[in-house]
C-alpha cells in the first residue's frame, strides 16, 4: 500500500561543481568558503560586462558541447552515487530515471562545422553552399547527440535501466524537481529506488549574453571570487555556473533489508506554480509560501522544526528578497532563529543542476552538523532581516534541513531533508 | 490505492484543425489531407503546417501573444480548449489544484539573426568579439523566454492561471508519452486530483531542419506514403495537444462529462540493437492485452516515418493487428506530419474525439496494414510511439461508458 508522505531514504550522491570532483573535495572546499568563480577562458569575453563564471574546465571533453559536456558530468556524478548506493556495476538498476539536463542546442562552432557539411538546398537555412545534398552517414550520430532525450539515454543504458528515463527541465528549480518525481515514484511503490540526477554544462557566449539581456548576472568581474554576494544590500545579480549532482534514493525498508547505508531522508516536498509574471514573483509571495510550507506541512513538521534552510539564494534583487519574505512569512516569529545559508555564494547558480546539488550539500550539513556559510556578505540588506551564517561555516546539529528551488516561468519546489537517525 | 484516471477536456491544434468535426473529416478525406502539404517553403524538406486560428480567442493579451513563439502559442490555445471543455478554465479554485505536466523541447532560434552571423563568421578575424557584438545587439532578450522550453508551461500557468504545479519534460517522442504516463500515475495512487497534460510543437522551422537533416531523417522528394519511405522519411508536423484528466470521485464530485477513460500507459525505452524494440512493445502489449476487447479497438500510430525504425513498427502492428482480428491501423504521420514531442498526446486526443463518434477514420496511407474499418463500433484504442531514435510506448483508452 503506498504511503503518501513516507520518508524515502538517500543511499547515495554524488557532486561534481567548480569547486572540484567528487563529493569529499566539494564539501571540503564549500565549508571552508572557497570561491569556485573565475575569470572566463573558455570563449572570448571581449565586449561583454559578465567576464566570470562558475564553469566547470577540467572534464577534458573534445569538442565541449552543452550535450557533451552536461553528460560527461552526468556520467561521473551518477557513478559516484551508484557506486556509494552499491549499484555500480550491477547492470540494471531496478528504479527510474530522472535526469534534469539543459535544453540542447548547436553551440556556434558546432553550427559553423555543421553549415559547411549539410547541404540544405537554396531555401534552407544555414548552408547556402550549394544544392541539396544528403547528410554524410557519419552525422547521424551528431544529430542524436544534439537530442533532448540522449542524456538521459546514454545514462540509461549503461546503468541498465529499462523504463523511459525522464529528461525534465523547470528552469532552476530542475534539480530539485527530479528529487520530487523520484520521491513520487518510490512512495508510489513502483519501484524500491530512484536515480535522480542534474547537470548543466551550458556556459558559451550565447548563454552567457541571454542572461545578461536580461539583467540577471553579476558585473562585478574583480576580483571574481567576490562576485557572488547573496543577501547582501550590493548584491548585484546571479554568477553562471556548471555542475552536476545525482542522488540515489530508496524505499527505507528496501535499503535497509540490503544492509545500504542511509545517507539522510527526504521527509517532505512541496511545489508551486506562480501565475504572476515570465520572470517574478508575485509580490505577496504566495507561491514561494506555498511551496515552502508545502514542503512542510508534506513533511508532517513545523517550521520551528527545521532549524536551517540551504537557500535559493542567487543574489539577485528579486530573489533574495522574496525568497527571504517567503521564510519570514512562513516562520513567523522563529524566522531569527532559522540559519540560512547560500551555496551560490561560493558555486555560483549552476542552474538546471543547483537544486541537486544543493540537496546534496544538504546530505553533507545533515550528517556531518555543519552550515556552509554565505560568503562575500559584508554589507548586510537591512531588508533582509535574517541570520544567514555570514562568511564563517558553522558546527551545528540539524534534524531537518529545507532546501529550496525557484525558477522563471513560476517554478518553485522545496524539499525537507532529515537526519539519517531522525 | 488505484484510482480511475477519466479524460474530461481534450483540446488540439494542428494541421488538421481544432474541432472534432474538423479532423474527423479531414481525416477521412485522403486528398484534403494531401493538400496540407507545404513543400515549397522549405523545399527539397516538406512541412505539414497549422493553418490560420484566432489565437486570441485562448490568450487575448497582445503582449502574451508577443511574448510566445508559434509553439508556445499552438500549447497556450490548446490548453485553454481543453481547460474550456473540462470546465476548468476561469475557475480559480480548480486551477490552483491543477497540475501541468508538458512535453516541449527549446523554442525558436531567430534564424536570420543566425543566418547573418554564420555568413560571416568563418574565418573571421577576430571571431571572438564579432560573436559577442552581434548576439549581444541582436538577440532579443524576449526571445530568451520563448526558447526556454518551461517558459510553454510557465505560459501556460500565466495565461490561464493553472497554478498547482508546473513540470516541463524534453526528450522528443518520448517526453510527451511520460507526461501522460507521470500525471495517469500521480492520480492513480492518490498524490493529486487534477492534471493537465499536453505538448508543443513546431516544425515549420528551419532551425531544426538544419538539426534533423544532419541525422538525415527528414522525407525529400515525392511525398511517398508513410509506410513505405526510405531510411529520410519524416515530415514534419505541427501541434499543440491538451488533456485534462482527473480522478474518476474527483470529475463526478464536480458533475463534468467524463470524455474517456485512460487505461495503462506503458513506456520504455530499448538499445534499439535488431529486435529489441519489437521485444519491448511485444511486453507493452502482452501486459495491456488482458484489458483489450477484440474486434472494438483502433490502433493509432506515431510512427515517424524514418524508415528503419518504422518498417519495424510496421511489421510488429500488422502482426498484433492480426492476433487483435484485424484491428483497424492508422498511421496520423500520413495526414498531419510528425510532430515530434507533440505527436503522442495529439494521437491521444484524436483517439478520444474518435471514442466519442464511436468509430475509426478511414483509412490514411496505401498500405495493406491500415485495413478498412470494420462493423464493430469502436469502444478502445490502442494509441503506440517509437521514437525516431529511443523509446516505444503503449497506451489503451477507452469510451467512457465502455
Amino acid at each position: 500500500m503506498p504511503d503518501k508522505t513516507k520518508p524515502i531514504a538517500i543511499t547515495g550522491i554524488g557532486m561534481i561543481t567548480a569547486l572540484g570532483r567528487g563529493v569529499a573535495e566539494n564539501w571540503t572546499r564549500l565549508q571552508n568558503g572557497n570561491s569556485g568563480i573565475h575569470l572566463i577562458e573558455r570563449f572570448s569575453t571581449e565586449g561583454l560586462r559578465t567576464k566570470i563564471a562558475g564553469s566547470v574546465d577540467f572534464m577534458g571533453e573534445d569538442p565541449l558541447t552543452i550535450p557533451s559536456h552536461s553528460y560527461s558530468m552526468a556520467d561521473a556524478v551518477v557513478d559516484e552515487a551508484m557506486g556509494q548506493a552499491g549499484f555500480a556495476g550491477n547492470g540494471a538498476f531496478p528504479g527510474d530515471l530522472f535526469l534534469a539536463a539543459p535544453p540542447i542546442e548547436h553551440d556556434w562552432a558546432t553550427r559553423e562545422k555543421l553549415s559547411a557539411q549539410v547541404h540544405m538546398g537554396p531555401k534552407s537555412y544555414y548552408s547556402d553552399h550549394g544544392p541539396y545534398e544528403a547528410a554524410p552517414r557519419e552525422l547521424f550520430d551528431h544529430h542524436r547527440d544534439f537530442m533532448n532525450g540522449t542524456i538521459s539515454d546514454r545514462i540509461a543504458e549503461k546503468h541498465g535501466i529499462t523504463g523511459s528515463p525522464i529528461t525534465l527541465t523547470t528552469a532552476c528549480a530542475s534539480g530539485a524537481t527530479t528529487i520530487q518525481l523520484g520521491v513520487e515514484s518510490v512512495r508510489r511503490g513502483e519501484a524500491p529506488v530512484a536515480l535522480c540526477v542534474g547537470t548543466d554544462g551550458s556556459i558559451n557566449e550565447e548563454t552567457l549574453i541571454r542572461f545578461a539581456l536580461l539583467s540577471a548576472l553579476s558585473t562585478k568581474n574583480d576580483p571574481p571570487e567576490q562576485a557572488a554576494k547573496p543577501f547582501s544590500a550590493n548584491r548585484d545579480g546571479f554568477v553562471m555556473a556548471e555542475g552536476a549532482a545525482a542522488l540515489v534514493l530508496e524505499d527505507a525498508e528496501h535499503a535497509k533489508a540490503r544492509g545500504a547505508e542511509i545517507l539522510a531522508y527526504v521527509y517532505g516536498i512541496g511545489e508551486a506554480a506562480d501565475t504572476f509574471h515570465r520572470t517574478r514573483s508575485h509580490p505577496d509571495g504566495e507561491a514561494i509560501i506555498r511551496s515552502i510550507s508545502g514542503a512542510i506541512n508534506d513533511a508532517g513538521l513545523s517550521p520551528a522544526d527545521v532549524g536551517y534552510i540551504n537557500a535559493h539564494g542567487t543574489g539577485t534583487q528579486e530573489n533574495d528578497k522574496m525568497e527571504c519574505f517567503g521564510i519570514a512569512n512562513v516562520y513567523g516569529d522563529a524566522a531569527r532563529r532559522v540559519a540560512v545559508s547560500s551555496n551560490k555564494s561560493m558555486i555560483g547558480h549552476s542552474l538546471t543542476a543547483a537544486g541537486a546539488v544543493e540537496a546534496a550539500f544538504s546530505v553533507m550539513t545533515l550528517r556531518d552538523g555543519i552550515l556552509p556559510p554565505t560568503i562575500n556578505y559584508d554589507e548586510p540588506d537591512p531588508a533582509i532581516d535574517i541570520d544567514v551564517v555570514p562568511n564563517e561555516k558553522r558546527a551545528q546539529q540539524v534534524e531537518f534541513v529545507l532546501s529550496n528551488s525557484f525558477g522563471f516561468g513560476g517554478q518553485n519546489v522545496s524539499l525537507v531533508l532529515g537526519h539519517a537517525d531522525a | 490505492m488505484n484510482r480511475e484516471v477519466c479524460i474530461t477536456g481534450y483540446g488540439l491544434i494542428s494541421p488538421l484543425g481544432e474541432t472534432p468535426e474538423a479532423w474527423w473529416s479531414l481525416l477521412n478525406d485522403p486528398s484534403a489531407t494531401a493538400g496540407l502539404v507545404e513543400s515549397d517553403a522549405y523545399a527539397p524538406f516538406h512541412v505539414v503546417p497549422v493553418g490560420d486560428y484566432d489565437l486570441a480567442s485562448q490568450v487575448p493579451k497582445r503582449g502574451d501573444q508577443r511574448a510566445m513563439e508559434p509553439m508556445m502559442q499552438y500549447g497556450t490555445y490548446a490548453a485553454g480548449l481543453a481547460l474550456e471543455m473540462a470546465g476548468l478554465k476561469d475557475d480559480e479554485d480548480l486551477l490552483g489544484e491543477t497540475h501541468l505536466v508538458v512535453a516541449a523541447g527549446g523554442g525558436e532560434r531567430d534564424w536570420e539573426l543566425d543566418q547573418q552571423i554564420l555568413a560571416e563568421l568563418p574565418g573571421h578575424n577576430d571571431r571572438g568579439a564579432f560573436l559577442n557584438q552581434q548576439l549581444a545587439d541582436g538577440l532579443r532578450p524576449t526571445l530568451f523566454l520563448a526558447q526556454l522550453p518551461n517558459l510553454f508551461a510557465g505560459n501556460i500557468s500565466l495565461i490561464h492561471k493553472v497554478s498547482g504545479s508546473s513540470r516541463t519534460f524534453m526528450g522528443e517522442e518520448s517526453a510527451g508519452v511520460d507526461a501522460l504516463r507521470i500525471a495517469a500515475s500521480r492520480i492513480r495512487a492518490g498524490q493529486v486530483d487534477i492534471c493537465l497534460v499536453g505538448a508543443g510543437y513546431n516544425g515549420s522551422r528551419p532551425d531544426m531542419m538544419f538539426t534533423y537533416h544532419a541525422g538525415n531523417i527528414l522525407l525529400t522528394g515525392d511525398m511517398t506514403p508513410l509506410w513505405q519511405r526510405p531510411d529520410a522519411g519524416i515530415v514534419p508536423g505541427s501541434a499543440g495537444a491538451f488533456l485534462v484528466l482527473e480522478s474518476r470521485e474527483r470529475a463526478v464530485a464536480r458533475g463534468v462529462q467524463v470524455r474517456a477513460v485512460l487505461g495503462d500507459v506503458k513506456s520504455g525505452r530499448s538499445h534499439r540493437r535488431e529486435g529489441a524494440a519489437v521485444a519491448n512493445a511485444r511486453q507493452q502489449f502482452g501486459s495491456l492485452h488482458p484489458g483489450i476487447r477484440k474486434g472494438e479497438v483502433g490502433i493509432l500510430s506515431g510512427a515517424s516515418g524514418f524508415g528503419p525504425v518504422t518498417g519495424e513498427e510496421k511489421s510488429f502492428l500488422k502482426e498484433i493487428a492480426g492476433e487483435l482480428g484485424g484491428a483497424p491501423v492508422r498511421g496520423t504521420a500520413q495526414a498531419c506530419g510528425h510532430s515530434m514531442d507533440a505527436a503522442f498526446l495529439q494521437n491521444m486526443v484524436l483517439a478520444v474525439s474518435m471514442l466519442e463518434r464511436g468509430a475509426i477514420c478511414a483509412p490514411l496511407a496505401d498500405a495493406p496494414l491500415e485495413t478498412a474499418a470494420n462493423d464493430v463500433p469502436v469502444s478502445q484504442y490502442l494509441v503506440t510511439s517509437w521514437g525516431h531514435l529511443t523509446g516505444e510506448a503503449m497506451a489503451l483508452v477507452e469510451k467512457a461508458d465502455a
